[in-house]
């Protein structure tokens, strides 16, 4: 008890849940009630059959916040389990943006360039624009984004981070 | 496979029956209209109609607080389920299951803005265990045997069921509660042997232990509390008990040290502060039980037994968390205790017992009485007294006279003692005895009350009149909040800002006016033949006992200090007691 320690550290949670009406609004009202950060947060059906969704949050916190945030997640009722991905073992975790970018002339030329070299897809052109997508880390995209800027561009839409634990074990 | 089908209304009454509900709260409208017309056509149910939907969910509360079992409510849409709010809260916070039916609209006009409508299940998400919309009537019944499972299993807590009118007036499908399980919620009621290996090692080689025990033994049942005061008998520790927790370890046995926290004893928060091996059992280190937390039982080695995962680490880092069910793990803990054949050293044991007796005879409950006032204190004392011998049920408000009632009405029994510990609602005890008294038709059952918090639910008289329940609601008038105003004493320089009740009614006469009885006493030498006289009328009485304007609570622990630095009263007093960073807490 005399040594808590309070670094603050971000982490990647999972959590299954049935796919009821008002879950995802009940651990948005759990965060912003409880006053945690949300840094990412998706979600979508994983099991139609057995109606689950998988949500992937990214919070940050100190390691007894965290030990809170997951113990108010497990007492919600329709939540089945809750895994911190980041304490847990190794996981891999990705994430999907959308960038649009509009120039004309040697920006142009340069902005198709660097997709080139961060694997990012043209998913739409114009004679004045691109819409890039680009998967990868948030740390991947976020340096993608930053050398889009003077590039022109415009409109960013971005998934958040999905994220699935490395080997054979399910959560 | 041939069902019976009936209306969502008849689903509704068939499922309460077969939960083994016999009273329900509530309050009729537009879209319950269906469900009421059922309970004219029955007799299995009574229907308590209140006069405030709020006062429905706290006649609840005191109904299951004192049964132990599941409180029902029944309110319409929109204003309906928005006064119901304060006591679903109310409920959430002191762990009080409930299953709250409120009315919707019908299923094709929600989200149209339509008369009487609001969001129920958005608006109560944040104050219910869970809340379900039911959009079929063929989801009807398992959600309500659903329903009924989350409030009282785990950690209890109110689940709201709100109904659209159409579900109800539709036919649908009914299902017993036996084929009715829920997919994923199954809370864990048996610990780990291994947390509970390591507890008993932790208290066996205790020098200065302490149980701390709080309203979730009385949640877990009176098998809990058996267990609670045999492994401290057993064990032969000191034992404290919270606000919510009073009556799960008798207050008469000499092992006692009385409630601890803001206004606990001196010996309990001292015994707290010292202790080197803390058994917390089904409470939560609340705010108001830990002080300064920086400070909280500095040199201690702390146990947590508590059913909610959440409740563990929250407030105060733990060394052992034994998650888990308080009869199931006392039970597991008594029979390692025995088989171990623990002893801790008696002599540390004697030298700690020495002591505790010296911060007792400190005798820190002792008031100056008065031969021409009565001393709020004294006034409980005296109800104490002559209440002691019956069965007696206390229902309190929220101030000065909940902490007096606390300190001075003393519990031997589980479920005697009803009170808002988390959310401290002012207006809960009238209508929370009323729930009580409908429990406990013959028992006696006083709501002791401040003026203030009186007058917060005082409709409430009209159903105790209309139901013939004759509860006594004992205020001690001092014509302030008192609690506010012992703050504002103690924080803010004595200016008195609107804490002074200057338009009070005529108590006598507003029992009269509501067709009670009532008394008042401003004499010490006549209280106790007033409280005679409240006790043998067969009706509702509204006592009104004028008591010293003037009177603080003590003891008190100022906020933002530790147990150590308490006031023991009003000699110690002054603004320099709380420093400018205690006096942001509340």
């Amino acid at each position: 008890m005399n040594h808590i320690n309070t670094d603050v550290r971000s982490h990647t949670i999972s959590v299954l849940v049935d796919n009821e009406s008002g879950v995802l609004a009940r651990v948005i009202g759990l965060f912003s009630g409880r006053g945690y950060n949300i840094e990412s947060l998706t979600v979508a059906e994983v099991d139609p059959r057995e109606a689950l969704s998988r949500i992937t949050l990214v919070t940050s916190g100190t390691p007894m916040v965290i030990e809170q945030i997951k113990a108010q997640l497990g007492r919600l009722v329709p939540v089945r389990k809750v895994h911190d991905l980041t304490v847990e073992g190794p996981h891999v975790s990705r994430e999907l943006a959308l960038v649009k970018v509009v120039g004309t002339g040697e920006k142009r030329v340069e902005a198709l360039r660097i997709a080139d070299i961060f694997r990012a897809n043209v998913v739409d052109s114009s004679n004045e624009s691109f819409v890039f997508e680009i998967v990868g880390k948030t740390d991947k995209l976020d340096a993608f984004i930053k050398l889009m800027e003077p590039l022109g561009l415009i409109d960013i839409a971005r998934t958040g981070v999905a994220a699935i634990a490395r080997g054979t074990d399910p959560i | 496979m041939a069902q019976e089908h009936m209306t969502g209304a008849q689903i509704v009454l068939k499922a309460l029956v077969d939960q083994g509900v016999d009273v329900i709260f509530g309050y009729p409208g537009g879209a319950v209209l269906p469900i009421y017309d059922e309970l004219f056509q029955q007799n299995h149910i009574k229907h308590v109609l209140v006069r405030h939907e709020q006062a429905a969910v706290h006649a609840a509360e005191g109904y299951a607080r004192s049964t132990g079992k599941v409180g029902v409510v029944l309110v319409t849409s929109g204003p309906g389920a928005t006064n119901a709010v304060t006591g679903l809260t109310d409920a959430l916070m002191d762990s009080i299951p409930l299953v709250c039916l409120t009315g919707q609209v019908p299923t094709h006009l929600i989200g149209n803005d339509a008369f009487q409508e609001a969001d129920t299940t958005g608006i109560t998400r944040q104050c219910t265990k869970h809340n379900y919309l039911v959009k079929s009537p063929n989801d009807l019944a398992r959600t309500m045997h659903e329903g009924f499972y989350v409030a009282r299993t785990g950690r209890p807590g109110p689940v709201v069921i709100d109904l659209p009118k159409d579900v109800l007036m539709t036919k649908g499908e009914y299902l017993p509660p036996a084929k009715v399980k829920h997919r994923s919620y199954k809370p864990q009621v048996k610990a780990d042997t291994s947390r509970v290996q390591e507890a008993i090692a932790l208290l066996a080689k205790a020098k200065k232990p302490i149980i701390y025990a709080g309203g979730g033994v009385i949640n877990s049942g009176p098998a809990a509390c058996q267990l609670l005061t045999s492994f401290a008998r057993t064990t032969g520790f000191p034992v404290t008990l919270t606000l919510m927790g009073l009556g799960a370890y008798p207050a008469s046995d000499k092992q006692y040290l009385g409630m601890l926290g803001m206004h606990g004893t001196y010996e309990a928060n001292w015994a707290m502060h010292d202790c080197d091996v803390m058994l917390c059992v089904g409470a939560r280190f609340d705010d108001r039980v830990t002080g300064l937390v920086s400070a909280f039982a500095p040199n201690a080695k702390k146990i947590h037994i508590d059913i909610d995962p959440s409740s563990i680490n929250k407030n105060v880092a733990v060394d052992v968390a034994v998650v888990g069910d308080v009869a199931h793990v006392l039970e597991d803990m008594m029979k390692l205790w025995k088989s171990s054949q623990a002893k801790p050293d008696p002599k540390a044991l004697d030298a700690w017992w020495k002591q505790i007796d010296k911060w007792r005879s400190i005798d820190c409950l002792k008031f100056e009485n008065s031969d021409t006032i009565i001393k709020p204190q004294y006034a409980i004392q005296r109800l104490y007294e002559l209440t002691k011998d019956r069965e007696t049920f206390i229902t309190t408000e929220v101030g000065q006279h909940q902490m007096w009632a606390a300190q001075h009405y003393r519990f031997d029994k589980p479920n005697q003692w009803m009170t808002s510990g988390g959310l401290g609602t002012m207006g809960y005890g009238l209508p929370s005895a009323v729930g009580v008294q409908m429990a406990h038709p013959g028992a006696l059952v006083v709501d002791i009350s401040g003026e203030a918090s009186f007058m917060m639910n005082m409709q409430e008289i009209a159903t105790a009149v209309q139901y013939r329940l004759p509860i006594k609601i004992f205020i001690l008038n001092n014509q302030y909040m008192g609690m506010v105003r012992q703050w504002q004493e103690l924080l803010h320089g004595s200016r008195y800002s609107e804490s002074y009740s200057e338009a009070l009614p005529d108590f006598v006469k507003l029992a009269e006016a509501f067709g009670a009885v009532g008394i008042r006493v401003d004499k010490p030498d006549a209280l106790d033949d007033s409280i005679r006289e409240m006790i043998a009328v067969d009706r509702p009485v509204l006592m009104d006992v004028r008591v010293d304007q003037n009177e603080n609570c003590y003891p008190m622990i100022p906020s933002g200090k530790p147990h150590n630095q308490m006031l023991l009263g009003p000699s110690a007093e002054g603004e320099e007691a709380i420093a400018d960073e205690g006096k942001v807490l509340v």
